[in-house]
């Protein structure tokens, strides 16, 4: 809290009003909107509404297809973050350990980081789509049978593999603050006690780092769960036969293909209570209780 | 360095150039095959090594091929990037930074009710309102105009937060040497803040840059004329594997132009951009 201030009355308020504005209108109306309209069910022509309650979000609860994109989104947001921070946990370790060379490999693992999800999608559809891709024709090559069109287990492997390709940048340097921030006297006396590398590693880095992990796990999931909507959009479009179709995925191609506007709005608001849920889960228990620095 | 041990650093050393070879190979095999003829690449497997078609591909690329497949050129959509996603970062920047000045050095009545209302948001990105947002758009007469694509995007938190927890370090007694030597707000602003912020400023605007360029969701929805679309976009619009007469030399050509300015605003401003990353986060 800022102890001196400014005394006038008028200004601040102009000074708020335009984020305030973008909020209202582009926030708070269109939010408002969906929890209004996940109550209503609208007929195929979009000419009456009539108020159902909670009609729409039982229906969902209860519509198999629902319950499969959710449990596709569990499946590949767990997979994506497992992926990815393993791989940059193993490369942050390695980063640290070496002095030379430090500064180009930093700069060459923050790349993707600047590839939009739906690009890094392509790239990996290039080199594994069954049509054209190289590593596709190997594949085919030594016998296996590699479609990811229309083998549903292949095509969640393609889109983990980039959407964890992609965000192994971000995992990376949050692994390299964190074991920056470990006390190097802590090492020392472990090393001095005999400890070698992968038992310190097992005994005080890898504890060290919960906070900065935990953090991760949530931030991956997130980013599981909304920014990877391009990949699958460019990559498989939900198929084959809704393998890879996501909760995001679905409330799109529910509002704006199948135009279900009821069901899309409901999908909204329990979309909003996951996000919700997993932020406060973030500040709550993750900032807290996870802290041994 | 608490023990020398020579192979240890190979290993890692070994372990790094592995990662850098996961992590640059997918941009490299496009990028080859950007420089082969499209009959070469629907022919796996292609070469590792750059083919000979390189100023010819961005030539004609550059020249009509893109616009004969999607309607538009390359270049106009390079520029709707731009558009997108410096407008994304500097209006997102102004707008926080403004906010977060009033909250911070002011008392108004509904102060904290303004700082809770868009703290909320922190929390909702687009894709969990798209559908209403999308109406808000058409309702505003908003579809298919750079306006449409970026304001609805630059109304979130994040900014805000992170100066809000910058202005707060500030000194106490920084403003009141201001207010004694007679400054106004806007010059306390302009003179002490601004410079004081450089670097956050700095930051933030790579983050948002890059968060603007990579943009899918949104861009889609609010582009239906094809002048309109990002680069993206318009690279997603080329993409059929089931037309044989998809042009894939120019598809490669997109898909490099679509990564490079991202890139070399990430690498070239690394230093505030990690500084932020890791601290606005944390």
């Amino acid at each position: 809290m800022q102890s001196v201030v400014f005394p006038n009355k008028i200004l601040p308020y102009a000074l708020v009003a335009p984020q305030i504005v973008l909020t209202v209108v582009f926030f708070f109306w269109p939010a408002s909107q969906a929890l209004y309209q996940s109550m209503m069910r609208e007929d195929p022509f979009g000419l009456q509404s009539s108020f159902v309650g909670l009609a729409n979000f039982s229906n969902i609860l209860a519509d198999e297809n629902y319950l499969h994109a959710l449990r596709v989104t569990v499946v590949f947001s767990l997979a994506t973050a497992l992926l990815s921070m393993g791989i940059a946990l193993l490369l942050a370790t390695a980063a640290d350990t070496v002095v030379r060379g430090k500064g180009f490999y930093r700069t060459m693992m923050i790349i993707p980081y600047a590839v939009a999800p739906a690009v890094a999608g392509m790239l990996w559809l290039f080199m594994f789509n069954p049509a054209m891709g190289t590593f596709a024709y190997i594949l085919r090559r030594n016998g296996i049978p590699w479609d990811p069109l229309l083998n549903g287990d292949q095509a969640m492997s393609l889109v983990v593999v980039a959407a964890a390709w992609k965000q192994i940048s971000y995992n990376f340097l949050f692994f390299v603050a964190g074991l920056q921030a470990i006390p190097k006297s802590l090492l020392e006396a472990a090393a001095i006690d005999g400890a070698r590398g992968a038992r310190r590693f097992w005994t005080i880095v890898f504890p060290l780092l919960a906070p900065t992990t935990f953090f991760l796990l949530v931030i991956n999931t997130v980013y599981a769960f909304f920014d990877t909507f391009g990949i699958i959009h460019s990559v498989t479009g939900g198929g084959p036969a809704k393998a890879t179709e996501t909760l995001v995925y679905k409330v799109y191609n529910d509002g704006f293909v199948n135009l279900n506007l009821g069901s899309s709005a409901a999908q909204s608001v329990v979309l909003m209570v996951i996000v919700i849920a997993l932020t406060a889960f973030q500040f709550r228990f993750v900032e807290r209780r996870v802290h041994y620095g | 360095m608490i023990e020398n041990r020579p192979v240890a650093t190979l290993m890692a050393h070994l372990m790094l150039i592995f990662g850098i070879f996961i992590v640059a190979f997918p941009i490299y095999y496009t990028f080859i095959a950007s420089t082969a003829t499209s009959s070469a690449i629907i022919r796996p497997p292609i070469s590792l090594l750059p083919g000979g078609h390189m100023t010819e591909n961005y030539g004609e690329s550059i020249s009509g091929g893109v616009e004969r497949v999607v309607g538009v050129s390359l270049e106009r959509l390079l520029f709707n990037s731009f558009v997108v996603a410096i407008a994304i970062a500097v209006g997102k920047i102004i707008i926080s930074f403004l906010s977060a000045f009033a909250i911070v050095f002011f008392r108004f009545p509904f102060r904290m009710g303004f700082f809770w209302m868009i703290f909320v948001t922190l929390m909702l990105p687009v894709e969990v309102r798209i559908l209403p947002t999308y109406k808000v758009i058409v309702d505003l007469g908003l579809l298919n105009t750079y306006a449409g694509l970026t304001l609805p995007l630059m109304a979130s938190a994040t900014a805000t937060f992170l100066f809000r927890q910058f202005f707060l370090t500030i000194p106490g007694e920084m403003v009141e040497a201001a207010r004694i030597d007679n400054a106004g707000p806007f010059r306390f602003m302009k003179d002490i803040l601004l410079p004081l912020s450089v670097t956050n400023i700095a930051a933030l605007f790579v983050i948002l840059f890059i968060y603007g360029w990579t943009q899918y969701l949104w861009p889609l929805l609010v582009t239906d004329r094809a002048e309109m679309n990002t680069i993206i976009i318009g690279l997603r619009r080329m993409v059929d594997f089931t037309d044989a007469s998809t042009p894939w030399n120019y598809v490669m050509v997109t898909a490099i132009l679509a990564i490079i300015p991202p890139v070399i605003v990430v690498v070239l401003m690394q230093r505030w951009f990690v500084k932020g990353l890791v601290e606005t986060e944390k």
